[in-house]
């Protein structure tokens, strides 16, 4: 049994107009999405901005309305007020955000921020918390007396690990983290990239991994996730993504991430306008009458492709 | 690609630009010098607080003098740009030296149409008619690689999405076929697919309009795609600088090394990423002598630096600054750990 399982999830916004303000269309924001995580896996979910991948994760912790579809914890849905209450879903699933400055209190000092969690869900003696919270301060690597700073005094690298400390503060099985290091800068984005490895592995944490980043998602991901419009492309691990890309989609997000290979330099961009001309010419095959990607189609063990039917047989042979 | 001296366009001569907090002033860009030449393309590479786009703003003269101190020699085809007050400069930004900026949202006007934004620099500096503006930002929305150009002539910003705002952005910047372009971060806020293709429209600006063009920014794959040669900035110097395939397949200071190698490669997974220690000083706590990066390399003998670190040309054209390349490595190649 997979630890989160997602099914046919869709988030649509409804638009509103005309007469007495009906609802006249929707915004599609992640429209049919299904996809599992499997204990202390990290998954990747890829895709330009607008794709849907942070709603999709909103979803799943609960920041986001759903409108049709499941989302099963350890096999309940956790769509359910008491499933979630029986599961203690909200102290199993936690969250990492991007902009650190924003995500933490700045009138609250680092003890108060890390404890809050502990505060909501456990009832531990004033004693008990700081001794706790000393140790998720250890786990980061920041010093003690970090406790009674506040969120302005520290660097942007120190406030996402302080980000991390109170993910980790009330033991989760899952953490969603929506684009923990595009703020930062490149050391700094591998201080905190190792800190998250290191942690999963103490902790056997799940991460669902929200990035647009393909080489940071290379580096973090057992499995990766293509979305977009909404719905995914292509799903499989890090090497049916990176070494066998199906979808003309991944394709061209592939193609597009500049390498540091300077001698390919031209191969590597005669390579992606072609990619890029591909997408123009075939982009009809792989998307139906709306635009919308197809339903996922399994290719191997571990591959998914948004496929369109007709082209099993061809893809088939190829890969044959 | 690299061309003699004779086709200097622009010459950076022992510029630093202080900034003043709490009645002193501090170096944010200490002593940096560098060419640009016509027909390339030089990155200036580092992290936030290295200096580089305050090295960018002070050639564009977009500094408040009564709120920095600028010294050194910026000489650009003859003139030089240190010594120009704003009316000088007037004649220069847009015309001869164009700026792209990261952010395309706010450096264009909201309440403009696009194509009176891009009328405005026409209007400024040359004496075009009515019609010819116009078949001119016709021209320039083509050349950026906008499809119907007339349409998008008559929209807002808002009603463009970011790419799009980021190519009226650069068609601004080249309308007066500038030999000089600044872009600072142009990709920054872009997805990848769209970076690529913006990158693209950069370069082939610069092969029509044979200009140079400064591009920074901190992503190491933009550089190693575009640039021509490459500077690396840390704390308000230039640590190395050469062509990009000599920084990249040679990279001698410990801070280039350092940095390619936190970079999250195709085979690191199973990995942990190299990480510099420490941190980078604040603009008050920087040290005015001895090399500004031996402190993140603590295992370095203190011998192996310089006193007053200069640059050494280890190739042609290849620049490192301080001697302690020479015996750096890393604490795992020397078998000690970190």
């Amino acid at each position: 049994m997979s630890l989160i399982e997602v099914k046919n999830l869709k988030v649509h916004y409804p638009i509103r107009g005309g007469f007495f303000n009906r609802v006249v269309d929707n915004v599609k924001a992640v429209d049919g999405v299904s996809f599992s995580i499997e204990e202390g896996e990290t998954i990747g979910l890829v895709g330009e901005s607008g794709s849907g991948k942070s709603t999709t994760g909103k979803a799943i912790i609960g920041l986001e309305e759903i409108t049709s579809g499941s989302i099963l914890y350890k096999g309940k849905d956790v769509t359910k007020r008491t499933h979630r209450k029986q599961l203690k879903y909200d102290e199993a699933v936690q969250m990492i955000f991007q902009d650190s400055m924003s995500s933490l209190n700045p009138r609250k000092r680092i003890e108060d921020i890390i404890a809050e969690p502990l505060r909501n869900f456990e009832h531990l003696s004033k004693d008990e918390e700081k001794l706790r919270v000393l140790q998720l301060l250890d786990i980061v690597g920041l010093d003690p007396d970090a406790l009674y700073k506040y969120p302005h005094q520290f660097s942007g690298g120190q406030r996402q690990r302080i980000g991390v400390a109170r993910a980790v503060a009330t033991d989760p099985s899952l953490i969603i983290a929506d684009e923990p290091v595009s703020a930062l800068d490149l050391s700094v984005q591998a201080q905190v990239l190792n800190f998250m490895k290191k942690i999963q592995r103490e902790f056997n944490i799940s991460y669902l991994f929200i990035s647009h980043d393909l080489g940071v998602v290379r580096h973090m991901c057992d499995k990766i996730a293509i979305m977009h419009r909404g719905r995914l492309v292509e799903v499989g691990t890090r090497d049916d993504i990176y070494d066998n890309p199906q979808h003309i989609y991944t394709k061209r997000l592939l193609a597009a991430i500049p390498e540091t290979n300077v001698n390919n330099r031209e191969q590597n961009r005669e390579r992606r306008l072609k990619i890029e001309q591909e997408y123009q010419n075939e982009q009809s095959q792989y998307y139906d009458a709306d635009g919308l990607a197809f339903p996922l189609v399994q290719i191997s063990d571990t591959h998914f492709v948004a496929l369109p039917k007709e082209s099993l047989n061809k893809q088939g042979e190829v890969n044959g | 690609m690299l061309n003699n001296d004779s086709d200097k366009l622009l010459t950076i001569n022992d510029v630093s630009t202080a900034f003043k907090i709490n009645g002193k002033y501090y170096d944010a860009v200490s002593n940096v010098d560098l060419e640009v030449h016509p027909d390339e393309i030089l990155a200036i590479v580092g992290e936030s607080g290295c200096g580089k786009s305050t090295l960018a703003t002070t050639v564009m003269g977009l500094h408040d003098p009564s709120e920095t101190q600028i010294s050194g020699e910026i000489d650009f085809e003859g003139q030089d740009l240190a010594k120009l007050d704003e009316a000088g400069y007037d004649k220069i930004r847009g015309k001869k030296i164009g700026m792209i900026f990261q952010d395309p949202l706010s450096a264009l006007n909201p309440l403009k149409r696009v194509e009176d934004q891009i009328q405005e620099v026409l209007i400024y500096h040359t004496d075009m008619n009515s019609t010819q503006r116009h078949d001119r930002v016709i021209e320039l929305l083509n050349q950026v690689g906008i499809d119907n150009p007339e349409r998008t002539a008559h929209q807002f910003p808002h009603q463009l999405s970011g790419g799009m705002r980021q190519r009226i952005v650069i068609a601004i910047a080249i309308a007066c076929k500038p030999d000089l372009i600044i872009a600072d971060e142009p990709t920054t806020a872009l997805d990848v697919t769209i970076q690529a293709q913006i990158l693209d429209v950069l370069r082939d600006i610069q092969k029509e309009n044979h200009a140079g063009i400064i591009l920074i920014t901190h992503d190491l794959g933009v550089v190693a795609e575009t640039a021509d040669r490459v500077a690396v900035m840390y704390a308000g110097q230039i640590v190395e600088l050469g062509t990009a395939a000599q920084i990249f397949n040679e990279p001698k200071h410990p801070y280039t090394r350092s940095l390619l190698r936190s970079m999250p490669q195709r085979d690191t997974y199973n990995d942990e990423l190299y990480v510099i220690k420490g941190m980078v000083p604040s603009l008050q706590k920087m040290p005015t002598t001895g090399d500004r990066f031996a402190p993140r390399i603590p295992w370095v003998p203190a011998d192996a630096h310089e006193e007053n670190p200069t640059m050494h040309e280890v190739e042609d054209g290849h620049f490192v600054r301080c001697t302690c390349y020479k015996v750096f490595k890393f604490p795992d190649e020397e078998g000690i750990l970190s």
